[in-house]
């Protein structure tokens, strides 16, 4: 650990990559399925045509932008604590808003067994720090 | 399951992995960016380390796309849980950080918690009352199926 960080400053860190990941995602899945099949559009408009309707699609950038700002996020959490912390808890916790996330704007059924599982990794997660 | 697909979800593993390795390494060297300087971020994207993490992490993506292009995300998953684990042993035997038992068993936790949701039913073909969607997220290009899963089987 070269950590000096605080508990609380770490969990600041992995809230703003998990958030903006978890947006990044939802945007981006919300944009595709709006555009639809990219098969069918292929079909009708080609590569070009197809790449130009996810590359000027709102809800695509927004998604993209978030992604951008998660990596960086990423990036900044690095600098100030271990890989070994911060690899399972950022990927693992984006599962878990993932779930929430697509349960409230996708519509997505969550089942039990699927929260038991988010249990499991946020315990897991809480036992990284120590 | 051919050989060629055990040998794409080992590159899913080994690439996240890798990759998250990497830019811990660039990182480290660069030391602990200030929420004042935050351009200091953008200088890390010159460095080394960095760059190879990105590149690797690039790769992850491309093999992620093409193993959900085959596989469940219910099948993919346990494979990309398992790349904690990895790191965990580079973060140990590599960069000599230090892993207390706490740790492991959190990252046991983890992939046990990912492991057990994935064996689950996948309940994406019905989530969605549109038909398009339903469609998108099952067979489409890879790309509309990993986000569209990805958001639906966690």
């Amino acid at each position: 650990m070269i950590a000096a960080v605080t508990g609380l400053e770490l969990t600041a860190m992995l809230s703003v990559n998990v958030i903006t990941s978890t947006a990044g995602d939802i945007l981006i899945a919300s944009a595709f399925r709006h555009i639809g099949d990219l098969d069918v559009v292929k079909a009708r408009s080609g590569f070009l045509g197809a790449a130009f309707t996810v590359l000027r699609n709102p809800r695509f950038i927004a998604g993209f932008a978030c992604m951008a700002i998660s990596f960086f996020s990423l990036l900044f959490t690095l600098s100030h604590a271990d890989v070994s912390l911060v690899a399972p808890a950022a990927g693992s916790l984006t599962f878990v808003s993932n779930a929430i996330a697509a349960r409230i704007f996708l519509k997505e059924r969550v089942d039990r067994r699927r929260w038991v599982a988010a249990i499991f990794v946020c315990c897991g997660v809480a036992l990284l720090k120590h | 399951m051919t050989p060629r697909r055990y040998i794409i979800l080992a590159i899913v593993t080994l690439t996240s992995a890798l990759g998250d390795t990497f830019l811990d390494v660039g990182m480290k060297q660069l030391g602990p960016v200030s929420l004042h300087h935050l351009s200091t971020l953008l200088v890390a994207l010159k460095l080394p380390w960095v760059l190879a993490g990105i590149v690797l992490l690039i790769g992850f993506f491309a093999s992620y796309l093409t193993a959900l292009s085959w596989a469940d995300v219910t099948f993919v998953l346990p494979a990309t849980s398992f790349a904690y684990v990895v790191v965990a042993l580079l973060s140990r035997f590599w960069l000599h950080e230090q892993i207390t038992p706490a740790r492991w068993l959190g990252i046991f936790f983890i992939v046990a918690g990912v492991g057990f949701v994935t064996r689950g039913p996948a309940y994406t073909e019905h989530a969605s009352p549109d038909p398009d969607a339903r469609l998108g997220s099952k067979v489409a290009v890879p790309i509309t199926g990993t986000v569209a899963q990805h958001g639906a089987k966690q």
